[in-house]
């Protein structure tokens, strides 16, 4: 079952950073606890994501393939 | 005391991820890492073409996966508008070896860098550059017009090289100590290999040889190119993507040929199509060509038969070449038997 989602990012037609950047300004704008769902066409959102969440944080919890579009949630988490 | 707040440019190189480590681990600074995205990236552009790494993955984002390591957030901040391109096409202290105003591009970053400083209440910029490691934009006279230029006089650290330079305001003060920074010149990267493994940084990216287009010299032909044959000395930010993807063909002052060479490059094309030519032979598998620029019955005869020249049907005495933009759809029938050296002496 896909996670509920407290806000949508959608990214499609966009190519990086853009996707990021905008997944960043979302997660600054919602607090920790809350879970986003990043759309994006973007192949490099795979690859990017994952780093990303390395980085801040936060919990990816998963990328589904729907067609051309990857669906990417990812809980926002408090830091330290 | 207040704890020391320092901006950081991360180009996800180990020299910048170093820089990040000291500041950060042994400074003890608080730290806010950026990443400037200007748009000439190698790597970001074949990302963009779906070029895979040998996993079949496109490689991540380098800047973002220095953060991961380093263990903070990486902003990614996009600087490739009109204002960017405009001083990539009219530098004031000229090109390196090929397109690359590197001079300019830097202080063009440091004065963005300098905003967000100083919205943010930072107290100085640094970055991972080193002394004499680059001919044109590491040299001692070039970091000192940066950072006058930049208006970031006193407030901009590099780490590696610090104790080569002038000290900064916060080495001044005694908020960060100067002791602790380094003296590194030069290209090897000998000493950078065991700093990394002292902070402990063990996975870092190699050295790639620049990761800009600008330097590269088949893009610089293509860059001027456009500069050229054109009144205005502009280049616009849709033409960028353009210039790293396929071959390309100056038919006349007016008109210019761009040809797939790649699936992925013929998707590249077709997202640009708006306000030029889309041209591809109709009846045998072939590449996608864009054309700019107003062509003479002549120059499409021309471009038809090159778009032909590359496809499937290059043995045939015959064929059919598709014309489309947003004034409708036309057709031509051409040879596409075209002697390698007429191509050749077309080639940007």
């Amino acid at each position: 079952m896909r996670p509920h989602a407290d806000r949508v990012v959608d990214t499609s037609g966009t190519f990086c950073p853009v996707p990021i950047i905008e997944t960043a300004k979302a997660a600054r704008e919602e607090g920790p606890g809350k879970t986003l769902l990043v759309i994006a066409t973007d192949p490099g959102i795979e690859s990017d994501l994952p780093v990303w969440c390395e980085g801040t944080r936060n919990e990816l919890l998963g990328i589904e393939r729907e067609g051309d579009r990857y669906l990417c949630f990812v809980r926002l988490v408090e830091k330290r | 005391m207040k704890k020391v707040k320092a901006l950081g440019l991360l180009s996800g190189g180990l020299d910048s991820m170093l820089a990040l480590a000291i500041v950060r681990d042994v400074l003890g600074c608080e730290v806010r890492a950026i990443h400037f995205y200007t748009g000439f990236c190698i790597t970001e552009s074949q990302r963009r073409r779906g070029v895979a790494g040998k996993d079949g993955k496109v490689k991540p984002n380098e800047a973002l996966v220095a953060g991961a390591r380093l263990g903070t957030e990486v902003e990614m901040i996009d600087i490739s508008d009109q204002g960017y391109l405009d001083v990539i096409a009219n530098p004031k202290y000229g090109y390196g070896a090929n397109a690359n105003p590197c001079i300019d591009c830097r202080i063009d970053m440091f004065v963005r860098a300098r905003k967000i400083l100083d919205e943010w209440g930072g107290d100085f910029v640094f970055t991972g550059e080193v002394l004499g490691q680059r001919p044109k934009s590491q040299r001692r006279s070039t970091l000192w017009v940066i950072e006058r230029d930049s208006g970031l006089q006193g407030r901009l650290l590099r780490p590696l090289s610090a104790k080569l330079l002038p000290p900064t305001q916060a080495e001044l003060d005694g908020r960060i100590d100067r002791e602790k920074l380094f003296a590194i010149s030069g290209r090897s990267r000998k000493e950078q290999m065991a700093l990394a493994e002292k902070l402990g940084i063990a996975d870092y990216p190699q050295p790639a040889g620049g990761c800009c287009y600008l330097t590269d010299e088949a893009f610089a032909r293509k860059f001027f190119d456009i500069l050229d044959h054109r009144e205005e000395r502009r280049i616009d930010r849709d033409e960028i993507p353009l210039l790293a993807t396929g071959r390309h063909f100056r038919i006349s002052p007016n008109v210019k040929l761009v040809v797939g060479r790649t699936e992925g490059e013929n998707f590249q094309l077709r997202r640009y199509a708006q306000g030029r030519y889309l041209v591809q032979a109709r009846d045998v598998p072939g590449p996608l060509a864009l054309v700019e620029g107003e062509p003479t019955w002549e120059e499409m005869v021309l471009v038809s038969r090159i778009v032909a020249r590359y496809g499937k049907g290059r043995e045939r005495p015959e064929v059919v070449v598709a014309w489309e933009s947003e004034g409708g759809r036309d057709e031509l029938t051409v040879d596409p038997r075209i002697e390698e050296s007429a191509i050749d002496a077309l080639r940007i």
